[in-house]
C-alpha cells in the first residue's frame, strides 16, 4: 500500500462522499450531487461504485465484486484487485461471506442480509433523462414529484408492443416519493430491492450522483392495473446447476448454433 | 496574545484513517436503521462538553466545506479551538447556514426550524444536528417507523426538551426537506433521519 492512502481516495474526498451517503440514506431514492473524482480507470467502468466502496470499506471488510452476475469478468476482477492492492482487504466470490458486494448490472440470487451492503455501479442515474434532456427540468420534476411523463413512456410501450417492453433499468418508485433508476439490472432483480434487509448504495461517477435505498424500504416497479409488473421467465433450467428460479444467460457453445442456458450469478 | 498556530492540548483520532472509517460505518449503520443504538467505539479524548460519539462524528464528517454551529455551552470552552484545529470547519454564530450543528445542552437547544431544512430541489442541503443526550435505551419510549425499520422499533431518550417529539413530527411533515438528527450518549449514537415517523 506504499504511496497510497488506504483505499486510494484521500481523506477529504472520503468525508465529502460520506456526507453525501448519509444524506442519500436520509432521502431514499433522491440523487445527491457529489464531487466525483477522476479514478485510475475510465468513466463507465464503475468509477461511481468504486468511490462509494472506497469511502465505506475498512480493513475488516470482505469484498465481492460482480459484473453481470459473474466474479470472473474483466471489470469485476480488476476492481477486486484494485481494492486488494489499495486497501489490503480480503475478497471473496461467495455472496454469504461478503460484507460489501459491489455490482454491475445484477443483484446476487442469494438474498443479502441486514449486515451486508450492496454498491451498484450506475451509468445514468436520472430516470427521466432520455425523456427530458435538461437537468434544470428534471430537477424540478423530482421536486414536484411530477412523473407523468414516465407513465406516458410505459403506456407508449403498451400501445406499440402490447406490453411494457422495458426489460432492464426498469423504473421504480422509492418509498412512495422519488422515481429512481435501479441501474441496468434486469427487471428480474427489481423485486429483490423491495423491503430488503440490505443497505443499497448507488454511485454514478461520470454523472456525479450518489443515491441510496435504506433497508426495509418500499421499492415499487411502475406498472398499470391492466398491465401489472412481471419478471422474465424461462422454459429452461440452468444447464450447470439445474436451478429453476435464477436469471439465465443464453450461451452459444459451438459453431453450429448449439446453445445452453446457465445461471448469470456465478456463485 | 492568541497565536494563530495554537495547538490544542487534546489530540484527535489516534488513527485518523481507520478511526474515521469505523466511526463512519457506525453512523451509516445508525442512519440506515433509525432508532438502532450503535456504539462508535470512539477512542477520542475531546475537550468538555463533547462526548466521544459526538466528537467522533464531527471528526469524521466535518471539514472546511461545512459550516458548523455550536450551542452556547460548547462554544464557551476549549471545544471550538479543538474543532478548528482538527476539522478546519468555519464555526458560525447563526444556526441557519450551518450544515452541521452540535447541541451539548439539549434542554436549552433551539427549535429544529432554526436549522436549514434544505430546498425542494436540493433537500440534501439541510443541516445534520448532533444532540448530546443523557441516555439512550432501546425497547421502550417512542415508537418509530419508516424506511430502515422492518416494522416498528422503540427508542427512549433522556434529557430532551418536552417539545422534541412534536418538532420531529413537524420535521417529518416537511419531507423530502427536513433536518437529520444524531443523538449521542457517551460513545453510543442513534439516528433520527427526516423519514422516521415518531409516535408517543
Amino acid at each position: 500500500m506504499d504511496g497510497y492512502n488506504f483505499a486510494y481516495l484521500d481523506e477529504q474526498t472520503k468525508r465529502m462522499i460520506r456526507r453525501a451517503l448519509l444524506k442519500a440514506v436520509a432521502i431514499p431514492g433522491y440523487q445527491v450531487p457529489f464531487a466525483s473524482r477522476e479514478m485510475p480507470l475510465p468513466y463507465g467502468w464503475g468509477t461511481g461504485g468504486i468511490q462509494v466502496t472506497a469511502s465505506i470499506i475498512g480493513a475488516d471488510d470482505v469484498l465481492k465484486v460482480i459484473d453481470q452476475g459473474a466474479d470472473d469478468t474483466t471489470n469485476a476482477v480488476s476492481i477486486r484487485r484494485f481494492f486488494a492492492r489499495t486497501a489490503g482487504v480480503r475478497t471473496t466470490e461467495r455472496t454469504a461471506e461478503a460484507t460489501i458486494v459491489q455490482t454491475r448490472h445484477r443483484i446476487p440470487e442469494a438474498p443479502l442480509r441486514d449486515d451486508q451492503i450492496i454498491v451498484y455501479q450506475v451509468p445514468m442515474p436520472e430516470p427521466l433523462r432520455w425523456l427530458e434532456a435538461r437537468e434544470t427540468e428534471t430537477r424540478k420534476m423530482h421536486a414536484l414529484a411530477e412523473y407523468g411523463v414516465m407513465h406516458v413512456k410505459l403506456y407508449e410501450d403498451v400501445a406499440r408492443h402490447g406490453r411494457i417492453a422495458t426489460a432492464y433499468d426498469y423504473p421504480v418508485m422509492v418509498s412512495g416519493r422519488y422515481l429512481m433508476r435501479p441501474s441496468p439490472i434486469p427487471k428480474f432483480d427489481n423485486p429483490k430491492m423491495d423491503r430488503s434487509p440490505m443497505l443499497q448504495l448507488f454511485g454514478a461517477g461520470r454523472e456525479k450522483r450518489i443515491y441510496a435505498v435504506p433497508p426495509y424500504t418500499t421499492v415499487r416497479s411502475l406498472d398499470f392495473e391492466d398491465h401489472p409488473f412481471d419478471i422474465q421467465r424461462w422454459d429452461q433450467r440452468c444447464a450447470l446447476c439445474d436451478a429453476g428460479d435464477s436469471f439465465l444467460d443464453e450461451v452459444i457453445v459451438d459453431d453450429r448454433g448449439g446453445r445452453i442456458f446457465v445461471c448469470s450469478d456465478s456463485d | 496574545m492568541t497565536s494563530l498556530l495554537a495547538v490544542p492540548a487534546a489530540p484527535g483520532f489516534a488513527d485518523p484513517v481507520g478511526d474515521a472509517q469505523r466511526a463512519f460505518r457506525g453512523l451509516l449503520d445508525a442512519i440506515a436503521h433509525p432508532g438502532r443504538i450503535v456504539s462508535l467505539d470512539a477512542r477520542v479524548a475531546a475537550p468538555a462538553p463533547l462526548v466521544p460519539a459526538a466528537a467522533a462524528a464531527l471528526l469524521t464528517l466535518v471539514d472546511f466545506e461545512t459550516p458548523l454551529w455550536l450551542d452556547a455551552a460548547a462554544a464557551a470552552g476549549d471545544a471550538p479551538a479543538w474543532l478548528r484545529f482538527h476539522c478546519g470547519a468555519p464555526i458560525v454564530a447563526d444556526p441557519s447556514p450551518a450544515r452541521f450543528a452540535l447541541v451539548s445542552d439539549a434542554a436549552a437547544m433551539p427549535r429544529l426550524d432554526a436549522f436549514a431544512p434544505g430546498e425542494d430541489a436540493f433537500p440534501d442541503r439541510s443541516a445534520t444536528i448532533i444532540v448530546q443526550v443523557g441516555d439512550l435505551h432501546a425497547g421502550d419510549g417512542w415508537r418509530l417507523a419508516g424506511p430502515g425499520i422492518e416494522t416498528t422499533c422503540r427508542l427512549a431518550v433522556d434529557g430532551l426538551p418536552d417539545w422534541f417529539a412534536d418538532a420531529l413530527r413537524a420535521n417529518r411533515a416537511l419531507y423530502p426537506c427536513g433536518v437529520d438528527l444524531f443523538l449521542a450518549a457517551g460513545d453510543r449514537i442513534a439516528a433520527l433521519p427526516r423519514t422516521t415517523l415518531v409516535e408517543g
